[in-house]
């Protein structure tokens, strides 16, 4: 009779995922191995070579920004997690505030503080200092993944760290180990579940994103989701996007994949992949 | 004569937030003793552990550790090592990794240990806590027991000079806690090292210690043997906290001659002045069940219940309620008299725990136990 009704009460998601992940799923597979007219082929999977530069670039820029939110994120988590309650809450509170606003808002504030008019550069006129050309870069680009989804890192990894009992520092304190010590042997292993997720939840939004990388970098740096985007928009060409997205994300899952077996084996961390 | 204690505090004060946690504690340690420091739940017992290990630190006062001011040293650099409450193993280690965890940290005559010396000392450390085999376990995998025992590895490892326990085994099951009260003690005597053992379980401290300190309130209340302070209670607070005790106001009429319950009895104690009010102390094995008409005062009995080796009866005399063991069987109702030799009564002087502790008229078995199994949390 439990198992029955609990059941019941997950069916809701079950609907849900069928409705709109698997069966989108689906189409997207079918739509990859099949040309205009509906016949099987290869040739859609087979075009990512033209595409091999883009797609790189994307996962390399969509690392860096990991990469760049992992260093921010860490320390600050560190700190949260060991402020009084209090701290936390304003800290928290803070870090989801700029997540209130529509990404394309956030998007739109970054383009408008660094273009070549914009108010960084005029400040910077104003006390007569020369100009920096920021916008249309692969750093502006950059900069909008982690000014976007730096709260998906800061998040796991600050609730792992908050998890760490406070008592196993004072043991490693209390057996020789100094501040350093403390940090590299026994918070970093025991926050490697956190920084898997917080890798994740970062890196495949970045790797994926066309938003960002079309206002911050314009035409200049297409990433892979600029031209999924173009495929079935622009292009009318549902067969070669689906194809493009369907190669995409065995890329991410492969990148998960070596970044899991990096961080170990946790199942018990809230590790997505 | 100072450079016989390993550890001293003096005149420690702490607190937290308004909170009197310890008040002008001052304590000499020996080297190569078994102390314990024993009092109720937010005695100050575990703070006070805690400024020794150097987690916390004092408002006021000075930590000696050899006759140097430790103060200011952190944790890691202080030659003492904590077994925690709740063990604090490492939980991405493994056992040989959480053994090796303090050993990989040291350092001698400037150089790191090498792998071949901290693998040797981690199998000297598991024969020691019988743990044969258990290198490559996971911690989490371990018992209570075994994951103690590990802990206790864990921080002897790095050849202490002190260690400190925190409750270690208030979370065992009663069979496996003693067991693990005489390998301690057996651990202790092997090493020689000196032990500052903290509980709230009373029968603990007495069977372990060379030296047992009863806090209360931030404050020490008694330092002394374990049968020091069984037979010698220092006040009422000590005589209820340590083991069953009956405490009833008393006149000193004269040296050796005290009066309580309406009668006279001949005492071991002198020095009080004339007429001086204060405590009596009667354990409730010390008193001798006899014929009304033979006994020094009577009573009647008004519950007995069977414990085993012998039966814990209440008796009313003239109004304060007794708790009286004995090994014969007398039914509830019975007038009985007393007999108390000089040697079983202890007098103590009043003290702000007078009149608040030693009367059974609330006692109820269940109440007692629901204390006993109290836990600590500070």
């Amino acid at each position: 009779m439990k198992k029955i009704s609990k059941q019941f009460v997950a069916s809701p998601y079950l609907v849900w995922a069928i409705v709109f992940i698997v069966v989108p799923l689906f189409f997207v597979l079918y739509y990859s191995v099949t040309d205009a007219n509906g016949n099987f082929t290869f040739e859609h999977i087979l075009d990512i070579v033209k595409y091999k530069d883009i797609m790189l670039n994307s996962i390399w820029l969509g690392f860096i920004a990991t990469v760049i939110s992992l260093v921010i994120s860490y320390p600050l988590a560190y700190i949260m997690a060991r402020s009084s309650a209090n701290v936390q809450r304003t800290m928290m509170i803070l870090v989801m505030l700029p997540m209130w606003m529509n990404l394309l808002i956030r998007t739109y504030s970054l383009m408008i503080l660094l273009q070549d008019t914009g108010i960084i550069n005029s400040v910077l006129s104003f006390l007569k200092l020369p100009n920096v050309h920021m916008i249309n870069t692969q750093g502006a680009v950059v900069l909008g993944m982690v000014y976007n989804y730096i709260p998906y890192m800061l998040l796991p990894l600050y609730s792992i760290m908050a998890k760490i009992d406070h008592g196993l520092i004072e043991a490693a304190e209390d057996l020789g180990a100094n501040k350093l010590k403390v940090i590299s042997k026994v918070i970093f292993p025991l926050s490697l579940p956190g920084i898997a997720s917080g890798f994740t939840m970062v890196f495949v939004p970045s790797v994926s994103t066309f938003y960002i990388s079309k206002k911050l970098g314009g035409n200049a740096f297409s990433l892979i989701g600029d031209v999924i985007e173009m495929q079935f928009k622009a292009s009318n060409n549902y067969n070669l996007g689906s194809a493009l997205s369907l190669v995409l994300m065995f890329m991410i899952i492969i990148c998960m994949a070596v970044m899991n077996r990096f961080t170990g084996d946790d199942d018990d961390g809230g590790v997505l992949i | 004569m100072e450079e016989k204690y390993i550890i001293q505090l003096k005149d420690i004060s702490k607190k937290f937030d308004d909170d009197v946690i310890l008040d002008n504690i001052s304590l000499n340690i020996k080297d190569g003793e078994f102390i314990t420091f024993l009092g109720p739940s937010g005695c100050g017992k575990t703070t006070t552990l805690r400024i020794i290990a150097g987690f916390l630190e004092a408002d006021s006062g000075q930590v000696l550790f050899e006759g140097k001011d430790i103060n200011s040293l952190p944790p890691h650099k202080r030659q003492v090592n904590t077994i925690f409450q709740r063990y604090q193993l490492f939980p991405h280690l493994n056992v040989y990794e959480n053994i090796a965890f303090g050993l990989r940290n040291k350092k001698v005559n400037g150089k790191k240990l090498k792998e071949k010396e901290i693998s040797k000392k981690v199998k000297e450390m598991l024969a020691l806590v019988n743990l044969n085999g258990f290198e490559r376990r996971d911690t989490a995998l371990l018992s209570g027991g075994q994951q103690q025992r590990v802990a206790i590895a864990r921080a002897l490892a790095v050849e202490p000079r002190v260690l400190l326990l925190d409750e270690p085994l208030a979370a065992l099951d009663l069979k496996l806690r003693k067991d693990m009260q005489v390998e301690l003690k057996n651990i202790q005597k092997r090493l020689g090292i000196t032990f500052i053992f903290v509980t709230h379980d009373q029968q603990e401290a007495l069977s372990m210690s060379d030296t047992v300190v009863v806090m209360n309130e931030g404050k020490i209340q008694q330092i002394g043997s374990p049968i020091d302070i069984y037979n010698e209670p220092k006040n009422a607070f000590v005589a209820d906290f340590i083991g069953e005790s009956n405490i009833l106001d008393g006149i000193m009429l004269d040296d050796f001659k005290a009066k309580f319950s309406g009668a006279v009895f001949q005492c071991l104690d002198k020095g009080f002045k004339a007429k001086e009010s204060v405590d009596i102390v009667i354990r409730p094995e010390d008193v001798d069940v006899v014929p009304v008409e033979e006994g020094m005062i009577s009573g009647v009995i008004t519950s007995n219940t069977f414990k085993g080796v012998h039966f814990e009866m209440i008796v009313d005399i003239q109004n304060f309620k007794w708790m009286i063991e004995t090994t014969d069987y007398y039914p509830v109702g019975t007038k009985i008299g007393i007999k108390i030799d000089p040697d079983s009564i202890h007098v103590m002087k009043k003290s702000k725990y007078s009149g608040l502790y030693g009367d059974y008229s609330s006692f109820s078995d269940e109440l007692e136990h629901l204390s006993d199994i109290e836990v600590e949390e500070e």
